[in-house]
């Protein structure tokens, strides 16, 4: 996923400026066993780091990559600007089928 | 799966993580007769089906002991009709749950039915593209009522898997299979080439695909996985005989799987119970706590202390835990010797010759369909082919 230029074929769209939404079947949900947020979807889970669950908790189906960063800026003015994280994380996020 | 947020062991002993699956197999009792199926071939000589509240108990047990995904099989799971009851208590306590089903005993109301009690997800198996091969391999008419299913399941709003099982009647097809998926508007495919254990063991000679056949379907799956990004995803994976490294098996023995049978059975794997020197444990005897992290059962193969050369020394051990302990065992009768699917093992000869044993069945030799007589039938059999 992160080496360098993937190729796609010409119907598949990479991350989009529109609302953002949780792909079909997928759910995030605070575990206590795990002590940490999931990402839960059709026979699979991804335990998510803290940061990981911060950003996907921001996809509502209304707002934009634009939105979210601006978000997460909100709410750590102290870390600088975190646009290129957010869209560098949502843009792994969409290709793995978790957002659309 | 991402490590993230679990504390790291720092003691000897190695440290037992929650369960993350519970693959509950609610029943034996399938109208379909597939010749691979997961189950024992000693299916039918096991213990009473259990019932719905010791069921329920299961499920609260292991969820509380951090089971998340939540599989409900069989057998087919809808011959059960307490199935909406066990659904509405996983949703309850906040499984991700999953139906796998053959689609028989489906109908429209029972997929909405199902939907409300909020089911998460439904797998639909096929048996092959094309009408007739899936009916003659479920050894009964089936196809259509597969298709009507499919379509009742997207309809009621669910995410779908489609799984075809890939031996070597059915390899040809992968094109038309993939074509028939995305007609269904299938979200996810699995390629699920039959794993050589219970009834597949049985009829390894007649299923077991030739390395050209694995290779041109691997062609064919590229092509669709790269067509299809971020539309449907497809998995494939190759037949392990033809690998020159064993799988992880379920990700590590007593990892993150745990599997109870319809008489309560608990296991760590689907084809666990054919190992001999183990007591597996029963969920009506014993809680989901103690058998998790207590019983001899699911600690015998956790870590790599009991690991024998050439894994114990291998530095891929972390990687692949040495392969399957099953499929070990029925191949050199030891169940912690390497799986001889690795080049290493100074047993991968044994795998070549399977697979030349295969290569030289031809198709007149009859296919041993699973149902009740011939599990009686052939209980002392594969006994037998497993040394």
């Amino acid at each position: 996923m992160s080496e360098g230029k993937v190729e796609y074929a010409t119907d598949y769209k990479p991350l989009h400026d529109g609302s953002l939404k949780l792909a079909r079947g997928h759910r995030i949900q605070f575990e206590q066993v795990q002590g940490c947020d999931v990402l839960l979807y059709p026979e699979g889970v991804v335990q998510l780091s803290e940061s990981a669950a911060m950003i996907l908790k921001q996809v509502d189906g209304q707002r934009t990559v634009i939105d979210i960063a601006a978000e997460l800026n909100r709410m750590f003015p102290e870390d600088g600007d975190l646009t290129a994280d957010v869209r560098s994380f949502l843009e792994v996020a969409h290709a793995r089928g978790w957002i659309a | 799966m991402h490590e993230g947020g679990l504390p790291s062991s720092t003691s000897a002993i190695p440290l037992i993580k929650p369960p993350l699956w519970l693959l509950a197999e609610l029943t034996y009792a399938c109208p379909l007769q597939c010749a691979y199926c997961s189950n024992p071939v000693d299916y039918a000589g096991h213990g009473k089906t259990m019932d719905t509240e010791t069921w329920l108990r299961v499920l609260r047990d292991a969820r509380q002991m951090g089971a998340l995904q939540l599989g409900l099989s069989g057998g087919e799971p809808l011959v059960r009709q307490d199935l909406e009851v066990l659904v509405t208590e996983a949703t309850k306590l906040g499984y991700y749950s999953n139906l796998i089903t053959s689609g028989i005993g489906m109908d429209a109301a029972r997929a909405r039915s199902l939907k409300v009690a909020g089911l998460d997800h439904i797998q639909v198996s096929f048996q092959s593209s094309e009408a007739n091969q899936n009916d003659e391999i479920a050894g009964m008419r089936a196809y259509a009522h597969k298709v009507d299913m499919a379509r009742a399941v997207k309809a009621a709003g669910f995410p779908m898997v489609l799984c075809f099982v890939l031996h070597r009647d059915n390899l040809h097809r992968l094109r038309e299979m993939l074509d028939l998926a995305i007609e269904l508007e299938a979200d996810y495919v699995e390629l699920a080439t039959t794993q050589y254990y219970g009834w597949a063991l049985l009829n390894r000679d007649r299923l077991l695909p030739t390395l050209e056949q694995v290779r041109e379907a691997e062609i064919v799956a590229n092509e669709y996985q790269a067509r299809l990004k971020g539309k449907m995803d497809i998995y494939f994976v190759v037949p392990d005989y033809y690998e020159k490294r064993p799988k992880p098996c379920m990700n590590g023995w007593g990892s993150v799987f745990l599997l109870v049978t319809p008489d309560g059975t608990a296991l760590p794997c689907h084809a666990a119970r054919q190992l001999p020197g183990f007591e597996f444990p029963n969920v009506q005897a014993s809680s989901i706590k103690e058998i998790w992290q207590t019983s001899d059962a699911f600690n015998r193969f956790r870590g790599n202390a009991w690991m024998k050369e050439p894994c114990a020394s291998c530095p891929e051990k972390e990687k692949d835990f040495g392969g399957c302990r099953c499929q070990a065992f029925q191949f050199t009768g030891d169940a912690a010797a390497t799986d001889p699917v690795c080049d290493k093992s100074p047993l991968r000869h044994l795998v070549d010759e399977a697979i030349s044993s295969a290569r030289i069945t031809t198709i007149e030799k009859p296919i041993i369909f699973r149902n009740p007589k011939n599990s009686d039938r052939h209980t002392i059999k594969l006994a037998e082919l497993t040394r």
